[in-house]
C-alpha cells in the first residue's frame, strides 16, 4: 500500500480550509491595513512625526490583528471533534501542531509582510528603516504565532476564551515589541541593529524546538 | 495510567485473545465521583452495550478507555495480540477505534475530503474511487463533494462511521453511534457491527435504545451517582 505523510496532509487540508473562509483571512490583514492608514490621518502628516511612531504602529497593529485572528487557530477543530482524532492517530501531535502553526502564519502574517512595503510608504519610513522593519517581522511574527497558538490550546476548551487570550499574551509580546522597534529606530539613526535581531532570532529558535510540546500538551489538558 | 503493550504471541482461537482491559477505574468530575473501581475486560468477538441514564458517565469512561482523559486512578491495558488468522503479521492499523460523539468533520470540506484526510493522519492512503465506493455503501451517492456542513445530521453520522471501513481496528468504541440515523441506517450499521464482531473484532458502544443484534450483547449499566 502506498504510504502517505500525514503532516503533509495537515499542511494540504488547513491550506485549503483558509483559502475556503477567505474572509476570516482578509479581517486581520485589513483591521491592520486601517489602523495604519487612519494614523497619519490622526496625528497629522507632519513626515518627522510619522517617522518617528511608524515602526511603533506597525507593531502595535501587527500583534493585535494577530490576536483578533489568533483565536481561530484550533477553535473549529476542537469544536467539530477533528483534534480529538489527531490525538488519537499515531501522528506526533507535536509536529502537527507545528504545521498548524506554520499555516496559520502564512495565511495571516505573510500578507501581511507583503503588504508592509505599501504601509512603510504611508508612515514615511525611510528605506533603511523599511528594511530593518521587515526584517523584524520575518523574525518576530512568526514567534507570535508560536506563542499564540499555547494560549489558543489551553483556552480553546472554554466557551469565552477571547477575552482571556488577549489578556495572557499581550504582556509576552512586550519584550519582542521592545526588540523590535528599538531595532528600527536604530536602523534609522543608522546604527548597527543586529544585535536587536539577534536577540528576536534566539527567541525564535527557543519557541521553535519548545513550543509545539506546549502546544500539544496544552490541547491534551484542554481534551481532559 | 494507560499501558499499552503489544505481544506477538499467535493463538488459534481469537475468542481468547484480550483486548482491552481496564482495571479499577475512578472517574471524578466536578466533585462527582462518576463510577469506582470499575473493572471491564473486552475480548476479541464481544459486543458491548454501554448503558446508563445521561450524565452517568459513558462518554467518559470511553473517553478514559480510548486516553483521550486520564483516570483519577486504575489503569488501562490495550493489547494487539496477533491470531492465526491473519495471513501476515501488523494487518491491523490500530489497536482501537474511536468514534465519538463529536464527528470530526470539518463542514467546508466534502465527505471525500474529510475522509482522505482522517485515512491520512492515521497513515493510510486511499483512492477516490474506493472513498466514492465507501460513501456509495453509506447510501450518500451524490453527496460525496457537497461541504460536510450541508449534509442533514444523519448523513454527516454516516460520513463519520463510514471511517469504520478506512483502518482495520481490533476495538471499535462507538459513542451513540446511531444518534440522527433513520431506521434503515440503524440497520445498516448494526449489521456492520455484527459482521465486524463475528470477524474476531470486539465493540463498545453507548445506545439509548436495545440493540438488535443478531449476537450475544453483553451489557454493562453504569448507575448515575450523586
Amino acid at each position: 500500500m502506498k504510504s502517505v505523510n500525514p503532516l503533509t496532509s495537515i499542511i494540504k487540508r488547513d491550506l485549503v480550509l483558509a483559502y475556503r473562509q477567505k474572509s476570516e483571512l482578509l479581517q486581520p490583514l485589513l483591521f491592520f491595513v486601517m489602523v495604519i492608514t487612519l494614523f497619519p490621518l490622526g496625528i497629522g502628516p507632519g513626515p518627522e512625526t510619522l517617522q518617528k511612531v511608524g515602526p511603533g504602529v506597525i507593531w502595535v497593529a501587527a500583534i493585535l490583528s494577530a490576536l483578533l485572528g489568533m483565536d481561530k487557530l484550533f477553535r473549529d477543530d476542537f469544536n467539530d471533534g477533528s483534534l480529538e482524532q489527531l490525538q488519537l492517530a499515531h501522528v506526533s501531535l507535536s509536529w502537527a501542531m507545528f504545521a498548524k502553526v506554520f499555516v496559520h502564519w502564512c495565511g495571516s502574517f505573510l500578507p501581511l509582510l507583503l503588504i508592509s512595503p505599501l504601509l512603510a510608504l504611508f508612515l514615511n519610513l525611510t528605506p533603511a528603516m523599511y528594511w530593518a522593519l521587515i526584517q523584524t517581522l520575518a523574525l518576530g511574527t512568526p514567534l507570535l504565532s508560536l506563542i499564540g497558538a499555547i494560549a489558543v490550546a489551553l483556552t480553546v476548551g472554554l466557551q469565552r476564551g477571547g477575552v482571556l487570550l488577549s489578556l495572557l499574551l499581550i504582556p509576552v509580546f512586550i519584550p519582542l515589541l521592545i526588540f523590535a522597534t528599538s531595532a528600527v529606530d536604530s536602523a534609522a539613526m543608522g546604527l548597527n541593529y543586529a544585535p536587536q535581531l539577534a536577540i528576536i532570532g534566539a527567541m525564535l529558535c527557543f519557541a521553535v524546538a519548545i513550543t509545539p510540546f506546549a502546544i500539544s500538551y496544552a490541547i491534551r489538558v484542554s481534551h481532559h | 495510567m494507560i499501558g499499552e503493550t503489544r505481544t506477538a504471541c499467535v493463538t488459534n482461537d481469537y475468542r481468547d485473545i484480550l483486548r482491552l482491559k481496564a482495571e479499577d477505574l475512578s472517574c471524578i468530575k466536578q466533585d462527582r465521583t462518576l463510577f469506582e473501581s470499575f473493572s471491564l475486560q473486552v475480548y476479541a468477538g464481544e459486543l458491548f452495550h454501554l448503558t446508563g441514564p445521561n450524565g452517568a458517565g459513558k462518554t467518559s469512561l470511553l473517553r478514559l478507555l480510548v486516553g483521550l482523559s486520564e483516570p483519577d486512578c486504575g489503569v488501562v491495558t490495550v493489547t494487539n495480540t496477533l491470531h492465526a488468522a491473519d495471513q501476515q503479521p501488523n494487518t491491523v492499523d490500530y489497536p482501537l477505534l474511536y468514534l465519538g460523539h463529536k464527528l470530526g468533520l470539518n463542514k467546508y470540506l466534502s465527505s471525500v475530503e474529510n475522509l482522505a484526510y482522517w485515512a491520512s493522519i492515521h497513515g493510510i492512503a486511499t483512492s477516490q474511487e474506493q472513498l466514492y465506493a465507501l460513501l456509495a455503501r453509506f447510501n450518500l451517492v451524490g453527496l460525496e463533494d457537497v461541504p460536510s456542513g450541508q449534509l442533514s445530521a444523519g448523513q454527516q453520522r454516516r460520513v463519520s462511521l463510514a471511517r469504520t471501513q478506512l483502518l482495520r481496528a481490533n476495538v471499535w468504541i462507538l459513542d451513540e453511534p446511531f444518534t440522527s440515523l433513520d431506521i434503515a441506517g440503524v440497520t445498516f450499521i448494526q449489521g456492520l457491527v455484527d459482521d465486524f464482531v463475528s470477524q474476531g473484532g470486539a465493540v463498545l458502544m453507548t445506545s439509548h435504545q436495545a440493540l438488535q443484534s443478531r449476537l450475544p450483547v453483553k451489557t454493562v449499566a453504569l448507575e448515575y451517582r450523586l
